[in-house]
């Protein structure tokens, strides 16, 4: 029996964890790193070890400490979640052999399947069909395009796609570098890519005692950057015979190398039908949650159960209707899906029936730069696909998540684009229809008005509260105020407040019905809808309306006279740390050429000269942190700097 | 909680045709306003733009805090004269970094911003507002000057401006000075003079003689710049204290300034914390009570109903001189004691009511509310032998030498030494203002030409000259044209004897924000004796 469960990870899966523990009563313990020192999940545990650091290689990283934190706070058992330790053979020895139950298949399973090359041969021999790898430095034409993967990896990282043989080094090289950074090696393999496949993926779970499950697929096709955004089971348009033929595969893999727990096989499933085994995750899944809508069963208990020995019912349930995930990150699809670091201001999803919200945040949760960017998980349950995904939609659109940029706008898309409901996925479907997904969002006026009068409402002064906000007995100038989207562009918002009411510039049929400082309810041609507003002490005001959710931030009256960074200033786009600096001051540098890297988000940005000319100034070296809007170094255009 | 019941009847053919009326009148008011807002006219303005000006109350509307409340003071200021409404200079009082204050801005479209007499009239109100109620003053110059072909009635008086400024700064009143253009002469003692200076870089103009006047005086070849240009005073007289880049940088120094200024209100907040409740009856209404002809009598306690929180009203001696309302309310949550004639005449009994009534005030600390609507005191052999003048006298003591903060509205007539008793003009009112539909004269204009006609008359007896009856009548006629004109809001407004000419609808938020622009000096009232039962 276990009796207390360290949780050997962070953020939305450590809470979900618990949240089982809790049903099972099955005390529980976190750890975390000083980075997370108030994160939600350390509070919700019964008891947290604090991991010294913040970097994950000295924290979550880092199985000596969490095997002792767990005998040190008495666990008997540790989950490793996924992702950081989940899939690392020699922690999982760690674990038992402190004496502790491991929530996951044996270690020398996990060993031979976190080696892709060597779960193919596995895999081929149990008579799964697989991709076979191709040799880079032989590679003819004929093979593109290729796929370079890191043996050892997952989530993108180390992964490059080759269209052209002579662009095959480099990449190999680059590939290397980020899998030797990302997994501590950098074995890596290349394999023909299949354009326009789709990845589809069965949930496996087996006992001790030799039943093996296969809980039905998942179409994880809808991918940006080689990482799941949108998941769903069952995969759609799938015949009886594909089905059938996958889950057989998964089936008779998994028996093959005496898998124990739950653990996913994961497919390259071709437009013609056909399918390739790719690997085998031996953990739990980011997109669990879409098995256990429509099996019914908390995947997490069985995975505890089955570590104490129960077995499994000869039989699984059937699954019934349809479950979609959608994965929120901090991130801004609209700028190449940079990661976004902030303070979460507020985040509320409305709760429906059918809605299921994994979250690791809440309102106060500062999002930095040490881990994955997700922020939770959206999950919609409905008896048929197209009803699944209207509810995940509009649960993502009428949710309001302030002080960070995300994916939430695309998502929503996603879900209501033709082409998802037609059932048309494939990895290249972000891609296919970016010209939809990604359209700028055009602000619409009514957002800046609802903010100004908001912003009037909340006006205190010196004066009596009840006299009207602006009030004049002469009415010469109207109210101005400005305000700066997300984008950049600005919006100006003229109005005056009348006996007769809201006379706004350019918004003759616009009508106030009432306002207060979180919530203005405006008519605008007999329609009336309310905009929820919200100001924090960054001065920023989000506005949430049926379909509306804009960010402002005022722009001040009075031009800023306040130092600015001189011409040709290379800023910090986003915070992080300084990988290397490949060039020397007072080098002369040309336009393009790299002049350092800049790690954030486990993610290389290069920041290269703007211009041809003379690095003036570099004023970062390696390993230094830096945060937004820092001057990294100054380039001086050849002509000589501009007065 | 004594709530005033009301028995006006909104769909009644008085209320209506009263209403009616009355929203003419507003109309013909904001038609007046409208000139005052166009400043010096499209031409002047377009030329003042091009400059890459702002105008004076797109300066003021900077300097003020968004969403708070601006009220504009004698905006009809030179209305009946020669010179164009609103006598080129914009004042009123407004929030800056949360501190209430007076807030003066030239308007160089019309004429240059030169001062003509009744501009000196508005910018002495103002620093009269600014000393007695206790308020920050901000000055936004640009003005060339004294209007020379008026300078008779401005270079004397007008040593005044620079007086008040100076002692505002000794009684511990902060004034600032925003030069956007010139300020020459005369002029540039308000920068000399002010407490705080702000000049904008190759814009201000602040020297006594300009280039050819310091040709003709010393034969010295100057400019502009070094004369006076911002950046001279702030690097070399020292008469700036801050350069300001633009006029929109200088409106930034002068927020700053204010925000720096330590400034707190020396009277009380408001009795409640939060939102005052609102009268129970319909603030519209208000235009629907004073008839078009003032000889119909209406009940004060009307307006009162739909001007002070919640409707409640407790009235002081309801069966004694019912002639005049007196009672204690609040209006925006700060107390006042209210005066509100209810039948025109003040007997005996009304103005002994009201000198008690007064004292009272001022032993609690009670501002008072003057509620005009008087004919005057009654005359006649039983009033003048039953003390009128002795207990009318008894009245205007008390106003005269009260020391709670005094509003006055006129809403209907204030006429003869009713409007004395009332807390008239020379009576200095913190504030007064004006309905549409007041009056205020000596004496109607039918009684004051019958009474013209009526010693003219008895000269004629007196004489044994015949009476002439036709010139007679062409001359009352004429006295009556003439006088009910000189009688009229617009008029009175025009000559500054009142503070603006306001919507009735506006009443309780111009009382509100009076009353807490007034609580920045201290409410202390006069003592002395006890109060005197009259």
């Amino acid at each position: 029996m276990i009796t207390s469960l360290l949780v050997a990870n962070r953020g939305e899966i450590a809470r979900r964890i618990f949240r089982t523990c809790r049903e099972l009563g099955i005390a529980t313990v976190a750890v975390y790193s000083d980075a997370d020192a108030h994160a939600p999940h350390v509070r919700e545990a019964d008891l947290a070890v604090r991991l010294p650091g913040k970097a994950s290689s000295e924290t979550y990283l880092r199985g000596d400490l969490i095997v002792r934190a767990a005998l040190d706070a008495g666990a008997d058992a540790v989950h490793p979640g996924y992702g950081f330790l989940s899939e690392n053979a020699g922690f999982a020895q760690a674990v038992l052999d402190a004496g502790l139950a491991w929530i996951g298949p044996p270690p020398a399973v996990i060993a031979d399947m976190g080696s892709k090359t060597r779960a193919k041969k596995l895999m081929a021999a149990a008579g799964v069909p697989i991709l076979s790898a191709v040799a880079p430095e032989s590679a003819t034409s004929a093979d593109l395009p290729l796929l370079i993967k890191a043996a050892s990896g997952g989530g993108g990282r180390g992964m490059r796609i080759v269209r052209d043989l002579g662009a095959v080094p480099e990449a190999l090289a680059g590939a290397r570098a980020e899998a030797a950074a990302s997994f501590g090696s950098d074995e890596v393999f290349c394999e023909p890519y299949v354009e326009r496949g789709r990845h589809v993926e069965l949930q496996i779970l087996a006992d001790t005692h030799g039943t093996v499950w296969t809980l039905g697929e998942r179409d994880c096709s809808l991918q940006r950057r080689h990482q799941k955004v949108i998941e769903e089971a069952p995969a759609p348009g799938l015949t009886d015979e594909t089905r059938r033929a996958l889950a057989d595969a998964a089936s008779s893999g998994a028996k093959a190398i005496g898998y124990v727990g739950a653990g996913t096989a994961e497919f390259l499933l071709a437009p013609d039908g056909r399918f390739y085994f790719l690997e085998m995750n031996t953990r739990l899944q980011v997109e669990h949650a879409v098995t256990e809508f429509v099996t019914g069963l908390d995947l997490v208990a069985w995975q505890l159960r089955i570590a104490e020995g129960r077995a499994l019912p000869p039989e699984p349930p059937t699954p019934r209707g349809h479950a979609i995930e959608a994965r929120l990150y901090a991130e801004d699809p609209a700028r190449d899906w940079r990661p976004c670091t902030g303070t979460v201001r507020r985040f509320e999803i409305p709760s429906a029936p059918g809605i299921r919200v994994d979250s690791g945040v809440e309102a106060g949760t500062v999002v930095g730069v040490e881990y994955d960017p997700m922020l939770a998980k959206v999950i919609a349950w409905a008896e048929t696909r197209d009803e699944a995904a209207r509810l995940l939609a509009h649960s993502l659109a009428a949710a309001r998540i302030h002080g960070l940029t995300t994916n939430r706008d695309l998502l929503a898309r996603a879900l209501t684009h033709p082409a998802f409901l037609a059932g048309e996925v494939h990895t290249a479907f972000l891609a296919d229809h970016a010209v939809d997904l990604f359209a700028a969002s055009t602000v619409s006026p009514l957002a800046p008005l609802a903010a100004a009068l908001a912003e009037a409402a909340s006006y205190t002064g010196p004066q009596p509260v009840a006299v009207p906000a602006g009030w004049r007995n002469l009415a010469a100038q109207p109210q101005v105020k400005r305000y700066l989207d997300g984008d950049g562009t600005e919006h100006e918002v003229r109005y005056r407040l009348t006996r007769d009411g809201l006379r706004a510039d350019g918004l003759a049929d616009v009508h106030l019905i009432s306002s207060a400082p979180d919530s203005v309810v405006l008519d605008e041609r007999g329609i009336r809808r309310t905009f929820r507003v919200a100001t924090y002490d960054d001065a920023s005001i989000h506005i949430d309306a049926p379909g509306m959710s804009v960010a402002l931030s005022p722009v001040s009256r009075f031009p800023d006279t306040s130092a600015k960074p001189g011409p040709g200033s290379l800023l910090a786009p986003m915070p992080g740390t300084v990988a290397r600096v490949a060039a020397a001051e007072g080098g002369v540098v040309s336009a393009g050429q790299p002049l350092l890297w800049l790690e954030a988000m486990k993610m290389e940005h290069l920041v290269a000269a703007p211009t041809d000319g003379v690095l003036a100034k570099v004023h970062v070296t390696a390993g230094q942190q830096v945060s937004v809007g820092a001057i990294l170094a100054v380039v001086e255009p050849k002509e000589g700097p501009q007065s | 909680m004594t709530i005033l019941a009301t028995r006006l009847d909104p769909s009644s053919e008085s209320y209506q045709a009263n209403r009616l009326d009355m929203l003419a009148k507003l109309e013909a008011l904001d038609a007046e306003h409208g000139k005052a807002l166009d400043g010096g006219g499209p031409k002047y303005v377009e030329r003042h733009r091009k400059r890459g000006k702002l105008l004076a109350r797109e300066r003021i509307e900077l300097l003020i805090d968004p969403d708070s409340a601006f009220l504009e003071l004698s905006p009809l200021a030179a209305w009946g004269t020669e010179y164009p409404v609103g006598a080129a200079l914009v004042s009123g009082i407004g929030v800056v970094e949360g501190v209430e204050c007076v807030i003066t801005a030239s308007d160089p479209t019309v004429r240059g911003g030169a001062s003509n007499p009744w501009t000196l009239r508005k910018a002495l109100r103002a620093n009269e507002i600014a000393r007695v109620n206790r308020l920050p003053l901000v000055n936004l110059v640009e003005s060339a000057g004294a209007d020379l072909p008026s300078q008779k009635e401005v270079f004397i008086p007008g040593g005044a401006v620079f007086r008040d400024l100076t002692r505002l700064s000794a009684a511990g009143i902060p004034t600032v000075a925003v030069v956007f253009g010139n300020s020459t002469a005369g002029g540039a003692y308000i920068p000399g003079m002010s407490d705080h200076v702000v000049m904008v870089k190759e814009r201000s103009k602040v020297f006594l003689g300009g280039p050819p006047l310091v040709k003709m005086a010393t034969g010295e070849e100057s400019d502009d710049e070094s004369l006076g240009g911002a950046e001279m005073h702030a690097r070399v007289s020292g008469l700036a204290d801050y350069f300001a880049v633009d006029e929109l940088d200088a409106i930034r120094a002068a927020r700053r300034i204010v925000s720096r200024l330590n400034w707190t209100k020396s009277g009380p907040g408001p009795l409640a914390s939060g939102s005052a409740p609102a009268p129970e009856h319909d603030e519209d209404e208000l235009l629907g009570i004073v008839p078009g002809d003032l000889k119909a009598p209406f009940d004060p306690r009307e307006v009162i109903a739909r001007t002070v929180d919640g409707s409640d009203f407790d009235e002081f001696k309801p069966l004694y001189g019912p002639s005049l309302a007196t009672g204690w309310a609040t209006v925006h949550g700060y107390p006042v004691g209210i005066l509100a004639n209810a039948r025109g005449v003040l007997f005996s009994e009304e103005s002994q009511k009201s000198a008690q009534f007064i004292q009272l005030a001022n032993q609690r600390d009670i501002p008072l509310l003057f509620l005009h609507n008087t004919t005057g005191y009654m005359v006649g052999r039983e009033y003048e032998q039953g003390g009128m003048i002795k207990h009318g006298s008894a009245m205007i003591n008390a106003v005269s030498n009260s020391r709670v903060p005094h509003i006055s509205v006129l809403i209907g007539a204030s006429y003869g030494a009713g409007h004395y008793g009332m807390c008239g003009r020379a009576f200095e009112p913190r504030f007064l203002f004006a309905w549409p539909s007041a009056k205020c004269a000596v004496m109607g204009p039918q009684q004051l030409a019958g009474v013209l006609s009526i010693v003219s008359r008895q000269s004629a007896a007196a004489s044994g000259r015949p009476f002439d009856e036709e010139g007679d009548a062409a001359m009352r006629a004429l006295v009556e044209q003439q006088i009910e004109s000189e009688s009229l809001p617009a008029f009175l407004s025009g000559r500054l004897y009142d503070d603006g000419v306001i919507d009735p609808r506006d009443t309780r938020t111009v009382l509100g924000l009076c009353l807490s622009a007034a609580h920045n000096a201290p409410i202390e009232g006069a003592r002395g004796y006890g109060v005197f039962r009259m």
